[in-house]
């Protein structure tokens, strides 16, 4: 009697597993604070490494993205060390647009790849189409985790906040940086692929120390991006990279180049960045396809040359 | 009539239902693309970016071949995946090589309501008429069905054939006089006519031939050139080879509610564009106690890649062999024949160990 008493005081504190990779870097801010507010410990799989990467390669199907493989290293990273995994499902955001299908995909890709552990996803889903937006979708979440509805609106609510905060300092950083003298380069890629310290932050560092200032395609307001979108493409069907192609539409006139940066073979990718280097030409382009097995010595000479090439033409245009 | 020459790209042995739907249904004159060939794929491959999906190259080669051969309005679709962004990319691709033509871009639409199907047309003719059009369309979905009946019981057959070409030949025949049928009543009567011929081919077919089902990604799995004839392969080999993709499956009627529930033990949300089709279709070959199940693709295709851990989990519960074959512009022929016998060397040698 005593002891169930105990129990029923004290659930057993559960932990939840987020995934280092794909929408991490979108929603980090809006996960977090929603699991804080809530009271639930979570735990973060750490950057992306070799490790990492090897096992993402080693449960992935070869011809899957290099973004998805690493999803599935940093799932089994995690494995055993939480009680459940947030692995989140999207399909469409209705009007917006929809998202790449591995988005469909991602929480059945997960069950059906690791069918030799034992483990359990927590998962939310949106798609528009079908009346399932991001408020119900975290209410369910949090219900799912053992909180209230009221309780789980509320740290939702809290957490859409922070995001919106810490989302408006970043853009104003970089508005600042818009501004500066010097080479600026327009680098347009998801965000798990760009954000990510194996893959995109390498490149990231580089630019820097060649003396750029690299400006990013996912920092950009959202509404405004999507309208501008059409001024290069008008059919284009997914969200996320149409918020990339209304930053370039955007910020093309105040950078110096171009580089799209792509994991090896990224579906929507394939065709957005052909159709990019068939409209812009203003600006040089770089078009960086990325399968992570690429060393820094081959990169830092293609970088390299692709600012010569931006330094030339600027001389060209002063005199 | 106008000066309209519209084209569509090839998608296997469509072109006749549409033809039909060109011709006496929108009133304009109706370019049938030249039959895909290396030149076609190579053409599309060159002027293709990198690694988008194969299907993107051929309807590329097809647009080009078309071209040359006359055709002035080019018609594209949209569906799923990224297909919806296929036309904006071809446009711009054909435009840049400077060929002249116009464009009709027709999205996503349901194909089987003539109302819709109308108003989207009409931007290839303003001047067709919603009757003709209603006349037509019951025709033309009708000839899509009969297509697809007749093919499937070719499929079935044709490994069995005792005078070898029969099936091909009164295929083609079947094909080649259905252009210039206009009616229902007049197409009913023709396809009972030939699927009556196809019934009629002697075949020697053992009590328990080996039986395959074939699935996958759209567009490779019903054009046969681009699964470098796979079927035929197969079904030399003696094998019933069993598909169920087809346009009458796919467009016309809507089965993914019901492959949804069929699969929920495996899967919990759709997976986008055909992944579901496949997942359903290969769980039905498993349970039937087929030998076999062959999976075909376009290289890179992302719905279907994430469907193989699935297809991979069916294999090991049901103890059904699975084969993936993903092609691209570069697949070598001999890997595929070599892979072809490997397989039915197996399958076979199951059979008999039972
Ligand atoms: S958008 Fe590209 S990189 Fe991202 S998940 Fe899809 S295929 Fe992979
Ligand atoms: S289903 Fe596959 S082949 Fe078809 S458009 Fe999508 S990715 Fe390309």
């Amino acid at each position: 009697m005593f002891i169930m008493k105990a129990d029923r005081e004290k659930p057993a504190k559960v932990t939840v597993g987020i995934p280092k990779a794909l929408l991490y870097f979108k929603y980090f801010h809006l996960w977090e604070s929603f699991f804080q507010t809530l009271g639930i410990n979570y735990i973060v799989s750490p950057d992306t490494n070799k490790d990492i990467l090897n096992k993402g390669i080693n449960y992935a199907v070869d011809e899957a993205c290099l973004s998805s493989k690493i999803y599935l290293g940093h799932v089994a990273w995690l494995m055993g060390k939480c009680d459940y995994i947030l692995v989140p499902r999207i399909s469409s955001f209705g009007k917006a647009g929809k998202v790449c299908t591995k988005f469909y995909a991602i929480y059945d890709l997960v069950m059906s790849t690791f069918t030799d552990s034992d483990f359990k996803l927590i998962n939310y889903n949106i798609d528009s189409t079908n009346s399932e937006n991001e408020r119900k979708a975290f209410v369910k979440m949090g219900v799912a985790l053992g909180k209230s509805k009221s309780q789980s609106l509320y740290a939702y609510i809290i957490a859409k906040q922070t995001q919106k905060t810490q989302l408006n300092i970043i853009k104003n950083e970089q508005l600042k940086l818009l501004n500066k003298d010097g080479i600026k380069i327009l680098i347009i890629a998801h965000r798990y692929t760009v954000l990510d310290k194996y893959i995109g932050e390498p490149i990231v560092r580089l630019l820097k120390q060649m003396g750029t200032t690299p400006i990013f395609g996912h920092v950009v307001d959202t509404k405004e991006a999507l309208v501008r979108s059409e001024e290069i493409s008008k059919t284009l069907p997914w969200l996320f990279n149409k918020e990339l192609i209304g930053a370039l539409a955007l910020y093309k006139d105040k950078v110096d180049g171009i580089i799209l940066m792509t994991t090896f073979p990224c579906g929507p990718d394939s065709l957005v960045n052909e159709v990019v280097i068939r409209k812009i030409k203003d600006k040089p382009i770089l078009n960086l396809i990325l399968d992570g097995q690429e060393g820094t010595a081959g990169l830092e000479t293609r970088l390299e040359s692709f600012i010569d090439i931006i330094k030339f033409k600027r001389s060209d245009e002063i005199d | 009539m106008t000066d309209v020459k519209a084209t569509f790209p090839h998608l296997g042995n469509y072109f006749v239902p549409l033809e039909v739907l060109f011709t006496a249904g929108i009133e304009v004159d109706y370019i049938v693309p030249p039959p895909i060939t290396n030149r076609t794929l190579e053409l599309g491959t060159r002027h293709s970016p990198d690694f988008v999906c194969t299907p993107f190259k051929y309807n590329l080669g097809n647009y080009i071949e078309s071209l040359e051969a006359g055709a002035n309005t080019l018609v594209q679709v949209g569906g799923a995946c990224r297909l919806d962004y296929y036309g904006e990319l071809h446009e711009q691709i054909l435009r840049d090589l400077g060929y002249d033509f116009r464009f009709v871009n027709i999205g996503s639409t349901k194909l089987t309501k003539p109302l819709t199907f109308y108003n989207i047309l009409k931007e290839i003719n303003p001047d067709m008429t919603l009757k003709n059009i209603a006349r037509v369309l019951p025709v033309v979905l009708k000839m899509i069905q009969y297509i697809d009946e007749a093919e499937d019981f070719i499929r079935k057959n044709i490994g069995f054939e005792r005078n070898p070409g029969e099936f091909d030949h009164t295929h083609q025949r079947f094909l080649l006089e259905m252009r210039s049928i206009r009616s229902k009543k007049e197409l009913y009567n023709y396809y009972i006519k030939y699927m009556n011929i196809f019934k009629s081919i002697e075949v020697d077919k053992p009590k328990k031939p080996l039986r395959v089902g074939v699935i996958g990604e759209y567009y490779t799995i019903m054009v046969p050139f681009s699964n470098h004839f796979i079927e035929k392969e197969l079904a030399t080999m003696g094998i019933v080879i069993d598909r169920w993709m087809n346009l009458t499956n796919s467009v016309i009627h809507d089965f993914r509610p019901e492959a949804k529930e069929h699969i929920k033990n495996y899967v919990t949300f759709d997976m986008g564009a055909t992944a579901m089709y496949t997942i359903d279709k290969a769980l039905q070959f498993a349970k039937k106690g087929y030998d076999g199940i062959i999976h075909v693709k376009s290289f890179g295709c992302t719905p279907e890649t994430d469907a193989i851990p699935v297809l991979q989990n069916i294999s090991s519960d049901y103890k059904i062999p699975i084969l993936y074959f993903s092609f691209d512009s570069q697949t070598s022929e001999i890997g595929i024949k070599t892979r072809l016998e490997a397989f039915y060397d197996m399958i076979i040698m199951r059979k008999e160990a039972v």
